[in-house]
């Protein structure tokens, strides 16, 4: 039975990290009309960014918060310098161009730190164990849940409660009448652009004291974040939080029956979704 | 505006592929094969001078069969697979799992084997995948071969070998029964796959040309449209999905073969991505593109690793130059040459010949227009009818239960104020969009939400109020899809004939290019015509289909007052033996040319009748001038 909890809870770890991410990934999609396949090594940038700042001052909040920024400035450098050429290309185009950024970006990661993992260490107030009554379980991972859900709140809420999150959400509804509304659209895309690289740099860093970080890490992160906005529905952001838990406890709890199976029972409930509901759980008939 | 005409032509997918109707000259249908033939025959002479040996052209020819296929997957259809792995692992795993066990021991049976294999997991993983386009197709067949990487490295491990794969491959031997003979290392392995190359080649070549490939392009350029003139697109992507499939399980077992083991790292999505890259970079949608994009893939791999200054950055420096092919050129080398020729070509053309002026050109074209057979309707008995059909979305209610009738050989008008529901009306009829409730009848059976391309093969065809062309073909190749779909129904496999083969189809694009006085622009790209010369290619399409009910969206909307003048006589031509409907702002023009009008207001039907009476009611008079601030 606290086998079982334990993975319910490992689950809810990685559900709550994969939404994160997904969650910046749906909503550059739901906006932009982009999907970025360079999803994947914003995370990886926000993994290395944070770990040569903790090497650099010890502080693990000041490199969490560091991996955010140095993520969302790659971002916004992204955006600005290739993407925004982008906008009116077909989705094809867009793919091919953030895959090669993702290959360019991992490929000077590769180039600065080298091929071989590096250990991220656990912050000090994140060490040890706590006795939940029905379960003892590591600190870290309980403190990973309530971080990404606060910081999802926080997106939920500039999104859906501020003058900021309605524009964003008219832009994605009909960027021509904001822009004609007299809002300068891009500079908010160009935001909204910044926020999602923000939300995997996030990501990145605070999955790194749980893993060993390689360049190569962030695909197989990408490709679990597809699954999850194709289940949840893309450009919705309730489905990429229903998404990302269900993903998690899919991913968690097989492994309890066989962990080989896991990663393949992944595919295998999207591929169940494809045919039921294809347009996703959340997700809106018509939208891509 | 100049500037997102320029984005347009700038994103135009890869080099459309020749589709030529008429008789192609004999350079027209070998030369790409010529040049293939060439290019393997020279190769081993050419290559040594940069240091490429025979190994290194034959992973380079393993890489441009898998390529093959993925160019008419994606540089043809344009579906954009990132998941192409799976078929190439699957295609390796079978060859060697079949050599290596004792089970077969003829090589050229286990390839066989392979594509078979590879095909059937193509159909399974196609079919979830193509439920949806776009985006999603990309995110999920990277999705789906991953999970057959998990497969292959888990739960199949006793059979695959896991991470170690399968060793042992015996040499390649190629057995008839009554002729057999050793591949050896080297050059006779080069030669080998030269010949299957080729023979992979000119079958892709051949599909590319077949009517089956021309609506590949069809559904690149415009997949609603494909639909609307009658293809079942649906099939068409599963079909080339499979034929990608084919050429990666293929690929996959000759890899195998040529190295004597099975690498797991096929299944790799490396392997996938490469592909992608190795395509763009030579120029999707040239069946060459791949070769040449793996040549400098593997070449450029295999000189700068031994090169210490850059050798680790060998990646990087790839991933910069695509990222500035994709972005500057996104046609590929090849794509970019064959474009460059093809400018040329016309400008030579044009300096040669001085462009016919004047409409008259193709009226002495005597084709017959061929319509779609129905049995007649009993008199009395409408052709179209709509039995109180709404449609709601929402709370919003666009269109609140309308019925109408028309007969055989009617001219009907549809008019109403801006925001009346014509056009969801006009969906509705068309099997465009399901209605809330109630049903439409075509000759008497049911079409209610059966779709556009039903619709269609059942002889009722609808041109769009906003141009809805493929814009980067001619206009002759435009009329051709729709003709296609008339003469082929909606889907046929016939990837191995030729365009000219199908019967009648040659007669009837002259004859629609006729009617709509189009004939001298045959040739022309869409793009470079004008406007109410687009309009007319609209009509075009529609009539092609061989409809004998038309459903016409606003044909004279944004035209000149010449343009109006033509178009409104190109409407009474085409009346003749079809039943019309037309839905129209222009009142002058519906009150000469219809029948009878039928007015709808605020998503009701307020009116019908004759112009006349249409003219002299009171309630219509009302509803327009209530509605006129809306209008104008």
């Amino acid at each position: 039975m606290s086998l079982f909890m334990s993975q319910v809870f490992n689950g809810l770890a990685l559900g709550v990290l994969l939404a994160l991410i997904a969650t910046g990934l749906t909503i550059i999609y739901g906006t932009l009309g982009v999907i970025n396949f360079a999803h994947g090594a914003l995370f990886v940038v926000g993994a290395y960014a944070g770990f040569s700042i903790f090497t650099a001052t010890g502080s693990f909040v000041v490199s969490l918060i560091g991996a955010a920024v140095v993520a969302m400035a790659v971002g916004l450098i992204m955006e600005r310098g290739l993407i925004k050429r982008f906008y009116h290309r077909p989705h094809e185009d867009q793919i091919l161009v953030t895959f090669g950024i993702s290959i360019v970006i991992v490929e000077v990661i590769r180039g600065i730190y080298g091929g071989v993992g590096q250990r991220v260490p656990l912050p000090t107030w994140g060490e040890g164990a706590v006795n939940l009554g029905f379960l003892t379980y590591p600190l870290y991972r309980l403190e990973i849940m309530a971080i990404a859900a606060s910081v999802l709140f926080a997106c939920w809420y500039v999104l859906y409660r501020t003058r900021l999150g309605l524009i964003i959400r008219s832009g994605i509804e009909d960027a021509m009448m904001v822009r004609l509304l007299g809002i300068n659209v891009q500079r908010y895309f160009m935001l909204v652009f910044g926020i999602g690289a923000a939300a995997a740099g996030f990501a990145g860093m605070i999955y790194g004291p749980m893993v060993s970080i390689v360049p190569d890490m962030g695909f197989r992160v990408l490709i679990q974040s597809f699954v999850v906005v194709v289940l949840g529905g893309v450009g919705s952001f309730p489905g990429a939080i229903l998404g990302g838990l269900i993903a998690g406890q899919i991913l968690s709890l097989t492994s309890l029956i066989n962990p080989v199976y896991s990663d393949v029972m992944l595919f295998a409930a999207m591929a169940l979704i494809l045919i039921i509901r294809p347009q996703g759980l959340m997700g809106v008939e018509g939208r891509a | 505006m100049s500037q997102s005409n320029e984005s347009v032509i700038q994103s135009s997918q890869a080099a459309a592929p020749a589709v030529h109707l008429g008789n192609p000259t004999l350079m027209q249908r070998y030369g790409a094969l010529l040049v293939a033939g060439l290019i393997l025959v020279v190769a081993p002479a050419v290559a040594p001078i940069i240091g490429a040996g025979p190994d290194l052209l034959s992973r380079v020819l393993i890489w441009g069969i898998f390529g093959l296929g993925f160019d008419l997957l994606f540089g043809y259809t344009g579906l954009l697979s990132f998941g192409q792995a799976a078929f190439y692992g699957t295609g390796s795993f079978i060859t060697a799992y079949l050599l290596t066990a004792g089970i077969l021991d003829n090589m050229l049976l286990a390839l066989l084997c392979s594509i078979i294999g590879a095909s059937i997991l193509g159909i399974m993983i196609g079919y979830l995948t193509l439920r949806r386009s776009g985006i999603y197709f990309a995110m999920s067949t990277l999705a789906f071969a991953e999970m057959i990487y998990f497969l292959e490295f888990g739960p199949l491990r006793d059979w695959t070998g896991g991470e170690n794969g399968i060793p042992g491959i015996p040499e390649a031997v190629v057995d008839f029964g009554f002729v057999q003979f050793f591949v050896g290392f080297g050059w006779p392995m080069y030669v080998f796959l030269a010949v299957l190359f080729f023979i992979g080649f000119a079958v892709a070549r051949r599909i590319s040309l077949s009517p089956f490939g021309v609506i590949l392009t069809a559904i690149r350029e415009n997949p609603e449209r494909a639909m609307a003139v009658g293809h079942t697109i649906q099939r068409y992507k599963l079909a080339v999905f499979v034929i990608a499939a084919a050429y990666g399980g293929l690929a996959g077992g000759l890899l195998g073969m040529f190295q004597g083991y099975m690498p797991p790292d096929a299944f790799n999505l490396h392997t996938s991505a490469e592909l992608v890259i190795q395509t763009v970079m030579g120029g999707a949608g040239t069946l060459f593109g791949p070769l040449l994009g793996a040549l400098i893939w593997l070449y450029l791999y295999e000189v700068l690793q031994f090169v210490d200054s850059v050798g680790p950055y060998w990646r990087l420096i790839l991933g910069v130059i695509f990222v500035i092919l994709v972005t500057l050129f996104r046609r590929g080398i090849c794509g970019e040459i064959l474009a460059w020729r093809d400018r040329r070509m016309s400008k030579r053309m044009a300096a040669a010949v001085p462009p016919t002026v004047g409409r008259s050109a193709g009226s002495d074209v005597h084709a017959k227009l061929v319509m779609r057979d129905a049995p007649p309707m009993e008199s009395g008995r409408p052709v179209l009818r709509a039995d109180n059909i709404a449609k709601h979305y929402g709370g919003l209610k666009a269109v609140k239960g309308v019925s109408i009738a028309i007969e055989e050989g009617e001219l009907r008008g549809l008019i109403g104020p801006n925001g009346a529901g014509k056009s969801t009306f006009f969906r509705m009829l068309a099997g465009e969009i399901q209605p809330t409730h109630g049903r439409v009848y075509l000759r008497g059976q049911d079409i209610t939400g059966i779709g556009v391309t039903q619709v269609c093969q059942m002889g009722m065809s609808k041109s769009y109020q906003v141009n809805t062309l493929f814009d980067q073909l001619t206009v002759k190749q435009n009329v051709l899809m729709s003709v296609l779909g008339h003469k082929r129904g909606p889907f046929k496999l016939d990837a191995l004939k030729s365009v000219e083969g199908v019967r009648g189809a040659t007669e009837q694009v002259a004859a629609v290019l006729a009617m709509v006085e189009l004939s001298h622009r045959a040739d022309t790209p869409i793009h470079e015509l004008s406007y109410g010369e687009k309009r007319r290619v609209e009509i075009g399409l529609a009539l092609a289909t061989g409809a004998n009910v038309l459903l016409l969206d606003e044909p004279l909307a944004g035209m000149s007052p010449e343009e109006r003048v033509q178009t409104v006589a190109l409407l009474k031509k085409i009346r003749k033996g079809r039943t019309v409907l037309i839905v129209e702002h222009d009142m002058d023009a519906m009150f000469e040319l219809a029948d009878r009008i039928t007015v709808l207001y605020d998503g009701n039907f307020l009116a019908e009748g004759t112009p006349e009476e249409i003219r002299n009611s009171k309630a219509v008079q009302d509803a327009y001038l209530g509605g006129m601030e809306e209008d104008e």
